[in-house]
């Protein structure tokens, strides 16, 4: 006699707190063993690329932010090249300098968030809580730099939008020689914690092949050992001055990528004390008046000045038709923008890249298998923010 | 390492026919072909070894509702080994089926069940073609030009019904487009007489 088994559709989300935001997953159990996974995304999405292609350049800079909204000046900064490698101008260095210690901050205040939610996942509080305590300092940076903690607004093509206020280049280099610190008392949570281990080890494997087939980028991709990192192989802005190493896993399991974020936490630190040691003085945005807003001291002067600033904040600057693709080593993988210009002051299309879909997509491959707990600790690994797969 | 112009050599070397147009543009090799060529280019440029285009990045679709083909359908892709990366494009009109990849790159599975949900473009032997990001019948493709950019129906919770409803849009005030654009560079004649010294210079 044979035994009729019947599957079990669970309906996990939209309203889930493990599920990182709003994804409605509908998995497929038989007993406690997951047969297929359906991830319905979409209920944050808010059209941005509509959005973009009716607004100028400048005006669209701020849908970046809202992205992948816990790193948000890694955004600008695809979008901002874009625009620079279209226009061929050259920034400024210390404003080029600003920017990757800013992307370098963004990256740290996303591997925090993913680490220590992870482990909430998974069922400890404490990494949480010293965690975000961290975060909220870097998000000060953050708004004594563009005067807002989340959504910046501060890259420009050229450039950045201001200068640093006083004080902040050492506020944030006290931070750097402080959260090392901050780290080692991470990792003495969670690296061997037994618990930890459990739930992460030899969960959510990717093998090599599959992390090529599937498009991860970033984390996901270097877990599997694949040394990539677009920071090294098609360095942008200053990369090419500053020396990092590329932390790589073995296994591609779900503890080989947390392990690679912390040590990526420790190299962003050394690149945002490099980027504080190289800065020199100087302008922080690109000189042409046709492109960089004037400033305000100038408007009361210059008749020129004031055209400028008037052409800027109402047409916008043109951009000559062109086709380009640029893309950054955002915190979660390879953040791209695909922009067609049309000569005009608003983009034609820019399509945005994010890596967050792509590794979403492969959420059915990697929690196959494995058992209903897991879900969360693989969801969790891969490093989703709604903003960015839904757009 | 493979530097830029040789790749396009190669590539152009062997597929001679199929490859309309190639160029080197901002460091990345741009390919223009036929859309039935299109699994045949993309076999090629993922299996041989001389060119190990692994990742597909994205697929993008470009509208230009004036075009009598409307749709440019746009193929970025990465090889690690090599460090360059592809832009293959190739024209299709509205109601063109278009082969789908997903047999050769998994991953683009979720592109192309995007590009059909926001352009309607359709694709053969696609496992799954579902619309993905818009809400649960949502009608129209938003990402075409001739979808307004506030969209027709808009959504809220009716104390009548005890329900979430559509509606149509009712704006208080029309979506207003303003023109910028500075009459004196704007105005036909300036235009014309800038290109003509344009041409003077050169």
């Amino acid at each position: 006699m044979t035994k009729k088994t019947k599957t079990l559709n669970l309906n996990f989300g939209p309203q889930h707190p493990a599920a990182h935001g709003v994804l409605r997953l509908i998995l497929e159990l038989d007993g406690e063993v997951i047969e297929k996974a359906d991830p319905h995304i979409g209920l944050l999405h808010r059209g941005t690329e509509k959005l973009i292609e009716n607004k100028t350049y400048m005006q669209a800079v701020p849908y970046f932010d809202r992205l992948d909204y816990v790193a948000p000046m890694n955004q600008e900064h695809a979008f901002a090249l874009a625009i620079e490698k279209i226009l061929k101008i050259d920034v400024p260095i210390r404003a080029q300098f600003i920017r990757v210690m800013f992307c370098e901050i963004g990256r740290i205040l996303s591997h925090i968030l993913n680490v220590t939610t992870q482990a909430l996942d998974v069922g400890a509080l404490t990494p949480s809580l010293w965690g975000f305590e961290e975060r909220e300092t870097l998000m000060t940076f953050y708004e004594r730099a563009s005067g807002s903690r989340l959504h910046a607004n501060y890259f420009r093509a050229g450039g950045v939008h201001q200068d640093l206020p006083r004080g902040l280049e050492e506020d944030i280099e006290k931070f750097c020689n402080n959260f090392p610190k901050i780290i080692d008392d991470l990792e003495t949570l969670l690296t061997d914690n037994r618990i930890f281990k459990q739930r992460n080890v030899d969960i959510g494997i990717v093998t090599k092949e599959d992390a090529l087939d599937y498009s991860f980028s970033g984390v996901m991709i270097r877990g599997s050992g694949v040394a990539w990192d677009l920071r090294k192989s098609q360095p942008y802005d200053c990369y090419e001055q500053l020396e990092f190493k590329i932390p790589i896993g073995k296994n591609g399991d779900c503890y080989d990528r947390y392990l690679c974020r912390i040590e990526e936490m420790r190299e962003s630190v050394s690149i945002i004390k490099q980027c504080l040691s190289k800065m020199t003085k100087g302008p922080i945005k690109s000189h042409d008046g046709k492109i960089s807003p004037p400033q305000k001291k100038d408007i009361k002067q210059s008749m020129e000045a004031l055209i400028h600033h008037f052409k800027l904040f109402t047409e916008g600057y043109r951009v000559p038709e062109d086709e380009i693709y640029t893309s950054v080593e955002a915190p979660k993988g390879e953040f791209g923008v695909y922009l067609i210009s049309d000569g005009s002051s608003k983009p034609y299309k820019c399509k945005i890249r994010a890596p967050g879909f792509s590794h979403l997509q492969a959420m059915d491959y990697l929690i196959k298998g494995h058992m209903l707990a897991d879900v969360p600790a693989v969801l969790g690994s891969l490093d989703i923010v709604f903003g960015e797969v839904d757009r | 390492m493979i530097n830029l112009t040789d790749l396009e050599k190669k590539i152009n070397s062997e597929l001679t026919t199929k490859i309309k147009k190639s160029e080197i543009k901002h460091n990345q090799l741009y390919l223009y072909i036929d859309n039935d060529d299109l699994i045949d280019v993309c076999l090629f440029i993922k299996s041989n070894k001389n060119t190990k285009f692994r990742q597909l990045i994205d697929i993008t679709v470009v509208d230009y509702p004036e075009n009598n083909q409307r749709f440019k359908i746009v193929y970025l892709f990465l090889s690690h080994e090599f460090n360059q990366r592809i832009i293959l494009s190739y024209y299709i009109n509205e109601k063109e089926l278009i082969p789908s990849l997903t047999s050769i790159y998994p991953s683009a599975n979720w592109m192309e069940r995007e590009i059909f949900d926001m352009y309607g473009v359709k694709f053969k032997d696609h496992p799954d073609l579902r619309r993905i990001l818009t809400d649960y019948g949502f009608e129209g493709y938003p990402l075409r030009k001739d979808f307004p950019l506030t969209g027709h129906t808009e959504v809220r919770y009716s104390e009548d019904q005890k329900k979430v409803i559509n509606e149509p849009v009712k704006l208080e005030q029309n979506y207003r487009n303003f023109d910028y654009e500075s009459p004196w560079e704007g105005t036909k004649y300036i235009k014309e007489q800038s290109a003509k010294d344009n041409d003077q210079k050169n």
